[in-house]
């Protein structure tokens, strides 16, 4: 049920997805704590990424695809009201994919691109503060700063993803969703990447789609799992991994399916 | 024999047909060369004839004080009367002509045009070296047989002594054929050049471009960035396919009934010769454009859209200058492709005779491939050669457009 006065930061219940006719999301009620990261898993094909990309109607450039739900935002705003245009969602809800990708064009263009569009710098030397301080956040300035000029997809995987963190970060969302996002990078980026979500929790809300289980509870304080298009469970992420109420969740964290 | 033996022996037989058939066509391709070059060599080339002019004030019609308008309208055919009695003293009348036939029909223009550039030579003499008539250049090139009964021959045994005479004292020497780069057509080879049919078509391509290109690019960028896939833009799909393979000469009636019959456009222009060319190029481009639009990858449209960019944004900001590279190949491949097209400019009338060079898309002209075709019609041998040397032309501009095109893919390919 929908809480008004919650510390919600995104509160969804009655969720169903379609994808023509056949049922993506089924009857989904879940709600995202403020400062939080949550994290979804299940196994393949359970629904989790096509959740995440309702939450900033990404599902909307897919023709056959068929939202229903009451999905708030903050406790009062309504995110597929008419009344609301996608772009200023999509200004408060910022969004990084499972593979990097950068615009190929200058790392400075990269981040500033957002600002630029949303008018929210007023000048050059804001825009500039704005990207060197979301480089910062994303704990890739040092490594850039001496060539911001330089084409983005000249840096490794793991920067590259980082750039698209501080992309996101650089138009000031508060709720930032990851479809995945290690899942193209090797160990030491990953790691690099979790530490980062763990400093940006202070100031964000993060829900976060991930196949791997031990990322799941080393960053995520509240995991959700999906199968099937259910929501099976959701709770604190300690619980869920060691406790679980049921027998499907414990099957899969255990790795006897999925 | 063995199965492995006798696949492999397949094999080889394979390569053997493929290395032959690669010889044949190279083989083809060296002698449609060989062909043109050899015939179209000798445009580059013009005899002249050495001779003393006395810029006889008496036969001038101006001074060395006139203005350059004045020099322009006056006329020298009695100056070239004189230069030739002066260098050929003693001719009676019939054997006059005869050598008047020798020299280029254009010497007055020769003479106005060097006194245009040097007002005060009039009264002074001066050695200049004077064209022949096309028929003594082919005889000087050797392209005229010199042994065959005097009533086959365009020049006639007279003129052969004199020209041996002119020979033996030196006077017979070429020159590089600047006309054929500076002039438009001319009636006489000898002065006829290519450049009024380079202008018309370069302003024909022109129009072309800056029709269909941001026709052709909006088109493609709204089918298939913004347009819902359905029964009617499959129906747009298959037809842009269709016009794509319809014959030139198609778009040339549609260029006939549409722009002059029904619009009123002016006959023999570039501009209608351009729009014709843009008909016919624009499903290329569009169908290049579209090909690059696809190759741009979805994830740079979610990266855009997920930091609040429009779709509108999204696709000018990103997708279409990703797209550009295999966009500007593609229609410079359409452009080469419209410049060697032949029927369209015959419809719409740019095959006429046109001695000035057009100044504009609204001048009367013809393009490179008509100017090609109107020579290949001429009966004069000295036609043969500007033909020739006119395809050498038009094959090198689509060398240098096709190299362009690649260069462009090369050099602004984004890589993945």
């Amino acid at each position: 049920m929908v809480d008004q006065n919650s510390n919600y930061a995104l509160q969804t219940s009655e969720v169903y997805v379609h994808y023509g006719k056949k049922m993506a999301i089924n009857n989904v009620a879940l709600n995202f704590p403020k400062n939080e990261v949550t994290s979804l898993i299940g196994p393949s094909g359970c629904g989790k990424s096509t959740f995440l990309r309702c939450l900033n109607r990404m599902n909307d450039v897919i023709d056959i695809c068929n939202v229903k739900g009451k999905f708030l935002l903050n406790g009062n705003v309504d995110i597929y009201s008419p009344d609301i245009q996608v772009e200023t969602l999509r200004e408060k809800v910022g969004m990084v994919f499972q593979k990097p990708n950068p615009f190929p064009k200058t790392i400075y263009e990269n981040v500033a691109y957002g600002p630029k569009i949303h008018g929210i710098a007023s000048s050059q030397n804001e825009l500039d503060e704005i990207v060197k301080d979301s480089l910062h956040r994303a704990g890739l300035y040092e490594e850039v700063k001496d060539r911001m000029d330089d084409i983005a997809t000249g840096l490794s995987g793991g920067q590259q993803q980082r750039l698209c963190i501080a992309r996101a970060i650089a138009i000031r969302p508060e709720i930032i969703l990851m479809d995945e996002p290690c899942s193209a990078l090797d160990p030491i980026a990953t790691a690099k990447i979790e530490d980062l979500i763990n400093e940006l929790r202070e100031n964000y809300t993060i829900i976060i789609v991930t196949h791997s289980m031990s990322q799941a509870s080393r960053v995520s304080s509240k995991t959700a799992f999906f199968h099937l298009g259910n929501l099976v469970e959701y709770g604190e992420t300690g619980k869920i991994f060691t406790k679980p109420d049921k027998e499907q969740t414990n099957d899969y964290i255990t790795g006897r399916f999925g | 024999m063995s199965s492995l033996e006798k696949r492999l022996a397949a094999e080889k037989r394979f390569k053997f047909y493929g290395m032959f058939a690669m010889t044949l066509s190279l083989f083809f391709v060296l002698i449609l060369m060989y062909k043109i070059f050899s015939t179209g060599s000798g445009a580059f080339v013009r005899t002249t004839i050495n001779a003393d002019v006395y810029f006889d004030p008496n036969f001038i019609e101006v001074s060395s004080n006139s203005s350059k308008k004045e020099i322009m309208k006056a006329s020298y055919v009695d100056l070239a009367d004189q230069v030739i009695n002066q260098n050929h003293p003693g001719l009676d009348e019939e054997n006059f002509i005869k050598v008047r036939e020798m020299y280029t029909r254009k010497f007055d223009y020769q003479l106005r045009d060097y006194i245009a550039n040097n007002p005060n030579v009039i009264g002074k003499t001066v050695n200049l070296d004077i064209s022949a008539s096309s028929d003594l250049d082919q005889i000087v090139k050797g392209n005229y047989p010199r042994n065959v009964p005097e009533a086959q021959r365009k020049i006639n045994d007279y003129q052969l002594s004199i020209l041996d005479s002119l020979d033996s004292k030196g006077k017979m020497s070429k020159t590089f054929n600047f006309w054929f780069f500076t002039n438009g057509d001319s009636r006489d080879p000898e002065t006829a050049g290519i450049l009024g049919a380079l202008m018309g078509s370069f302003y024909a391509l022109l129009i072309c471009f800056s029709f269909a290109f941001p026709i052709g690019l909006l088109a493609s960028v709204y089918l298939e960035e913004f347009v819902k896939p359905g029964k009617i833009t499959d129906i747009i799909e298959v037809n842009i396919n269709n016009l794509a393979a319809v014959p030139s000469i198609v778009y040339g009636l549609l260029g006939l009934g549409m722009l002059i019959g029904v619009f009123g456009m002016p006959y023999q222009v570039p501009l209608v010769g351009g729009l014709v060319l843009g008909f016919m190029t624009l499903p290329t481009i569009i169908i290049a454009s579209r090909a690059s639009l696809r190759g741009v990858p979805p994830s740079i449209r979610e990266g855009a859209l997920a930091v609040g960019a429009t779709k509108m944004q999204t696709v000018f900001h990103h997708v279409i200058p990703l797209s550009l590279p295999g966009t500007l190949t593609g229609t410079i491949i359409g452009m080469a492709q419209a410049l060697g097209e032949t029927a369209p400019l015959l419809l719409v009338g740019m095959v006429a005779f046109v001695m000035e060079i057009p100044g504009g898309a609204f001048d009367p002209a013809t393009g490179l491939p008509s100017q090609i075709y109107l020579w290949s019609e001429s009966a004069e041998r000295g036609f043969l050669e500007k033909t020739s040397a006119g395809i050498m032309l038009l094959l090198s501009f689509l060398i240098i457009m096709n190299t362009v095109a690649v260069l462009v893919r090369r050099k602004l390919e984004v890589k993945w």
